[in-house]
């Protein structure tokens, strides 16, 4: 059963006299959308109890002259699946183009299974999706490591987009407060990745290759899915820190220092500046840490912790 | 004069959907458009793009807000986070009135995202009555409820779609936005006479209404807001005008939009129905009787 699922009534409810029946009624019916489509996109023919699926639909839903009810239930189901697969596909192109359209649909399916929205938006959808390809690699395998890391790269795409912003600290907020007390927080929509894989440089070609897929069609949105299948080769191993934030109200990547990342994780941490400072290693000069500071500082990317 | 009392806004027009493939179009050209509607849940975000545009646009334009995952036919209450998100948003369009679906979508916390059929039973109606009333006190905003494409009936109902639908919006004291397309798509998918839904709906609540595309397949017919206005949706919406009156109405494209101009072009075809209801300047009580344009 998909998480946070309570059990379905083991027979639909005859009458509608109260609340209770209206929610077993309306378990009922998500318990048999949420279930995975057959290979063929139809309504699985078993319920969970090995009854045909016909008869439990027979149950709460009327046939009509054309459709029976199981027909009917699969409109539905199809509707679902469709909607939540389209919107995986848009927010995940990366992980789409290193998976393979086949492989990245078995691997939503499954995800979408396991984990559904417990969201009132679809923007959330994909929150999940680096855990469940941990939890659960043999969707992704061979290829689970760089999965992991560009749908980590994806998510943070999101967050960036449209997460939450704190009043930005300015150097006069700073002025008075020593290093050792000073403790600076990143914004909200900030998010440190420190990945195995340059996933930036290619997430990046992969869009600029669906866009120009996309100015082949007539229709202004027309999804990225009809016209070239030639593919963008999948990046080579490679250490890189990278820091996905919004400026001017757009999505940026930036590459940093590992000096510099490492500063930034022990801040995002809870550290002060002086312990974050210390952490920065040998090689690196205070002249550049001091330059690092202002260029984060101008980015807005610090609010008070 | 407002048509009825729960449509303060009859002059609002015609407005058509603020979709993003138009986003650049609108902010560049700042072409003239009554009104536009938004998808509350695509503003219901704590910052970045989203609200930047939304703020330019509010400065040129009004915006009425239509929600998708409210669910005010779910068993479950409403989610606290939601209300509290789609308050703030309320506070930051000044919507004159916020739409939400009759149908429900959700069941203890997991959501399909799909606007799904209501059991036709009073006690659904009551129940969903309650919800409509708690969410509109805590928005402090006046709300019209919205009827949806089926696709299925339940052996439970125990009365037409147009009697429960009467039923929620009276026991809520709300009004309606009323789809004439999605009347369409569910007269053709359960066999029922679309004008006899118009006539049994209460004309004095309808505050607003939709008009969209939709694809017939072979056996049922689909809303899928991704053609222009079929015929008989148009002749439908006609005969919805003469009921209700004059009323802000809002053409619904949300796949495969074309550009910008086609949309606003094919929304503007109402605005030869709206005259002649403005035309006609009879009493919206007096129109139910008007016999119906097939």
């Amino acid at each position: 059963m998909p998480l946070g699922f309570k059990p379905p009534p083991r027979r639909a409810p005859r009458g509608l006299k109260s609340d209770a029946d209206l929610r077993a009624l309306q378990r009922l019916m998500l318990h048999a959308l949420v279930q995975p489509l057959t290979a063929a996109d139809g309504l699985q023919p078993r319920w969970r109890d090995g009854r045909p699926m016909a008869e439990v639909a027979a149950e709460f839903i009327k046939p009509n002259g054309r459709l029976t009810p199981f027909e009917r239930l699969q409109i539905y189901a199809r509707c679902y699946w469709f909607r939540i697969i389209d919107c995986a596909y848009d927010d995940c192109p990366g992980l789409r183009a290193v998976l393979g359209e086949k492989k990245f649909s078995a691997l939503v399916r499954a995800y979408l299974t396991k984990y559904p929205s417990r969201s009132f938006t679809l923007r959330n959808l994909c929150s999940r999706l680096p855990r469940f390809i941990r939890e659960e690699p043999r969707w992704t395998a061979p290829r689970t490591a760089l999965a992991h890391a560009v749908a980590r790269f994806e998510w943070a795409q999101t967050v960036a987009f449209d997460g939450e912003a704190r009043p930005v600290l300015t150097a006069d907020d700073l002025a008075d407060i020593p290093p050792a007390k000073l403790r600076l927080a990143l914004q909200p929509y900030v998010s440190l990745l420190r990945l195995d894989w340059p996933v930036d440089d290619y997430v990046l070609a992969v869009k600029r290759r669906n866009a120009l897929r996309g100015e082949a069609s007539h229709a202004v949105d027309h999804g990225p899915r009809a016209a070239s299948r030639k593919r963008v080769p999948r990046p080579r191993r490679g250490r890189v820190f990278i820091v996905v934030h919004r400026y001017n109200e757009r999505l940026y990547y930036k590459r940093v220092d590992a000096a510099a990342f490492k500063i930034l994780e022990k801040l995002a941490a809870g550290g002060t500046l002086a312990q974050a400072a210390g952490v920065a290693g040998r090689g690196v000069t205070p002249e550049q840490v001091h330059a690092w500071f202002e260029t984060w500082m101008e980015l807005g990317w610090f609010c008070r912790s | 004069m407002p048509a009825n009392r729960f449509n303060a806004f009859t002059d609002y027009g015609i407005g058509i959907g603020l979709r993003v493939p138009h986003y650049a179009h609108i902010l560049e050209r700042k072409p003239v458009v009554d009104w536009f509607e938004i998808i509350s849940e695509n503003f219901m975000v704590d910052g970045g793009r989203p609200l930047q545009v939304l703020d330019r646009i509010l400065e040129q334009y009004r915006v009425v807000q239509h929600g998708v995952s409210m669910y005010f036919g779910s068993a479950d209450r409403p989610d606290r986070t939601h209300l509290k998100k789609l308050k703030a948003l309320v506070r930051r369009t000044k919507t004159p009135w916020l739409s939400d679906h009759l149908c429900w979508g959700s069941v203890d916390g997991t959501y399909t995202h799909d606007l799904l059929p209501m059991p036709y039973t009073f006690s659904a109606a009551r129940r969903t009555a309650e919800k409509i009333r708690h969410v509109r006190d805590t928005l402090e905003v006046p709300i019209c409820v919205e009827n949806v494409s089926s696709y299925a009936e339940f052996h439970v109902s125990a009365m037409t779609e147009w009697e429960f639908l009467r039923e929620v919006v009276e026991r809520a004291d709300c009004g309606i936005l009323l789809d004439v397309n999605n009347i369409y798509v569910s007269a053709q998918n359960h066999g029922f006479d679309p004008y006899a839904y118009l006539e049994g709906v209460p004309h004095d609540r309808v505050g607003q209404i939709h008009v969209a595309g939709h694809t017939k397949f072979e056996k049922y017919v689909l809303d899928t807001h991704d053609h222009p206005v079929l015929d008989p949706v148009w002749k439908l919406y006609a005969h919805a005008t003469r009921l209700c009156g004059v009323t802000a109405t809002l053409l619904e494209w949300d796949d495969r939009i074309p550009s910008f101009d086609e949309v606003h072009d094919e929304a503007l075809k109402a605005s030869a129905f709206i005259g002649g209801a403005r035309e006609a300047d009879v009493p919206p009580d007096k129109k139910a009787s008007a016999p119906p344009v097939r």
